[in-house]
């Protein structure tokens, strides 16, 4: 039992201590640690890549999404442009038909009425002439009913046509 | 705070002395009581057992035979352990109790108790029981000494530790650790990725997966269970050389079956080295193989000293109480507390300690194993 002389007896009770505690751990202990251990790092690792992976996508996913609203929002705008143009223009177009409508019928007015107003006017003229011929004979049969004053009469208007 | 804390201190000074006084003078009226039964017995001729600290520390530190847990008075608590000897082709196995702690002889063999190269050892003696036989050749002792049984403990927690982490891997895969699996899976973690995996390699590492932890917490529990003073702890088992031998020789052996052909070439052709260094004189080659022998000799006596030293300081405090308690007891009173204190700070150590010496071990092995493939990148 010396300090620094080793007893075979103990070398040999450590040899197989050793080798079979080595053993035993190996088979049943190390290899399924080491094992678990190992696939739950790449479980781990699996997991972290995938939670990027998603991000990614996910990130991708919302600028895709914002790209198509920009689009989308350009398409409204253009097309209401578009619509306000065609009001515009479609206001624009029944205005000048309206006015030109408008004057037509003014136009047709005013002649009608100045066509009227002529036949009234030679109506008028037609009246007036047949009245003042009635007016006249009636004044000339008063006038000229004796003979003597048809005479004077006749005398007289032979007389101004010849100063005529 | 400050002053709590110095309350505190000043108090257990106090009660400490007062502790190692009534101790010693208990253990002196012992020592005093059973040296005069002692010389009434066996009429020893010294009137007075002296204290030996070196008897006392060596007792602690080498193997034996039987498991001496402790004394009351004369009754000493001893745990028999069993002796298998094998002699002339034959196995002789009894109980260590047989011995009588060393007095008496059985079936022709005793312990040796003279000085000699033999101190300790089982021996033949001449069929009158006393005298020794100093002719005949000593038999092999396969005895289960205290060394072999706390191995044995050690190993029994080891295997128990490890079989219940596995089964918790196996129950609850890809979940994080819990309870003692998770006091161990940092160890774990730290003998593979700080260990294995720097020294020797990632593609080569795994195989030598299972002899490092077995390695690491071999070393480490019996560390531990070394530093334990009470049963079944406190026995020396990484502190002898025949254990710390068998571990360096394992790593020898697998470091030789794992060489690659540039591993003895550079032995004898080192090269990036003069010439002059070999041709004449084979200066280098001549270390090199020497070196190849050093490395397990220095793995081997480096953990042996390590723990044994550790233990050698921690009694050697223990003994300081004693050495001063026989000369004055109020004199102990004084040096125990800081004797005390001392020791303790060493026990930190030696915690350190054996967590260091089982790294130490451990990489140096995986470094040994990862040069023995050298390649050919030079």
């Amino acid at each position: 039992m010396g300090l620094i002389t080793p007893n075979p007896g103990l070398l040999f009770w450590t040899v197989l201590a050793f080798s079979s505690v080595m053993w035993i751990l190996w088979k049943f202990a190390y290899r399924p640690i080491l094992s678990a251990l190992k696939e739950r790092e790449d479980f781990i690792a699996h997991a972290l890549n995938a939670a990027d992976e998603a991000r990614a996508q996910m990130s991708q996913l919302q600028s895709e999404n914002e790209k198509l609203l920009a689009v989308a929002r350009e398409e409204r705008d253009q097309i209401l442009r578009q619509a306000r143009e065609m009001r515009d223009t479609v206001i624009e177009e029944a205005r000048k038909k309206a006015t030109e409508e408008a004057n037509r019928i003014v136009e047709n007015a005013r002649m009608l009425i100045q066509n009227e107003r002529k036949a009234a006017v030679s109506e008028v003229k037609e009246q007036i002439g047949r009245l003042s011929i009635e007016i006249a004979e009636k004044v000339l049969q008063e006038e000229l009913k004796d003979k003597e004053k048809q005479n004077s009469m006749i005398d007289k208007q032979l007389e101004n046509i010849r100063f005529n | 705070m400050s002053l709590k804390i110095r309350r505190f201190l000043i108090f257990a000074v106090i009660v400490s002395s007062i502790v190692f006084t009534a101790f010693i003078n208990v253990n002196s009226k012992n020592n005093s009581s059973s040296a005069q039964k002692s010389e009434a017995t066996a009429s020893k001729s010294a009137p007075v057992e002296k204290f030996k600290p070196g008897e006392m520390i060596m007792e602690h530190i080498l193997d034996s035979h039987e498991w001496h847990i402790t004394q009351f008075g004369d009754y000493p608590v001893i745990v028999p352990l069993p002796v298998i000897l094998y002699d002339q082709g034959k196995f002789v196995c009894f109980m260590s109790s047989k011995f009588e702690h060393g007095h008496a002889s059985y079936l022709g063999y005793k312990i040796e108790e003279a000085a000699g190269p033999n101190n300790g050892k089982i021996v033949k003696v001449l069929p009158d029981g006393k005298t020794t036989d100093a002719t005949a050749s000593l038999p092999v002792d396969f005895s289960i000494t205290k060394t072999v049984c706390a191995m044995f403990v050690s190993l029994i927690i080891l295997c128990w530790i490890f079989l219940s982490v596995a089964k918790a891997y196996r129950r609850r895969p890809n979940q994080a650790p819990k309870g003692l699996q998770s006091l161990m899976e940092p160890i774990i973690l730290f003998v593979r990725d700080d260990i294995a995996i720097p020294s020797i390699g990632e593609e080569r590492y795994a195989r030598f997966m299972p002899f490092l932890l077995s390695i690491f917490f071999f070393i480490l529990t019996n560390n531990l269970m070394g530093v334990i003073p009470i049963f079944p702890g406190g026995a020396n088992v990484t502190g002898n050389i025949a254990v710390t031998m068998t571990l360096a020789v394992f790593t020898f052996i697998i470091t030789t079956f794992s060489t690659d052909k540039n591993y003895w070439r550079h032995l004898v052709d080192m090269p990036g080295v003069p010439i002059w260094l070999k041709l004449p004189v084979p200066l280098m080659p001549f270390v090199e193989i020497f070196g190849v022998f050093i490395k397990p000799v220095v793995l081997m006596i480096r953990l042996f000293a390590n723990i044994t030293g550790g233990h050698i300081v921690i009694l050697g405090f223990v003994c300081l109480i004693f050495i001063f308690g026989e000369k004055n007891v109020w004199l102990t009173s004084v040096v125990g507390p800081f004797s005390f204190a001392f020791m303790l700070f060493v026990y930190l150590l030696e915690l350190l300690v054996a967590f260091l010496q089982a790294y130490v071990f451990t990489l140096l092995s995986a470094l040994y194993f990862g040069m023995a493939k050298v390649g050919d990148h030079h």
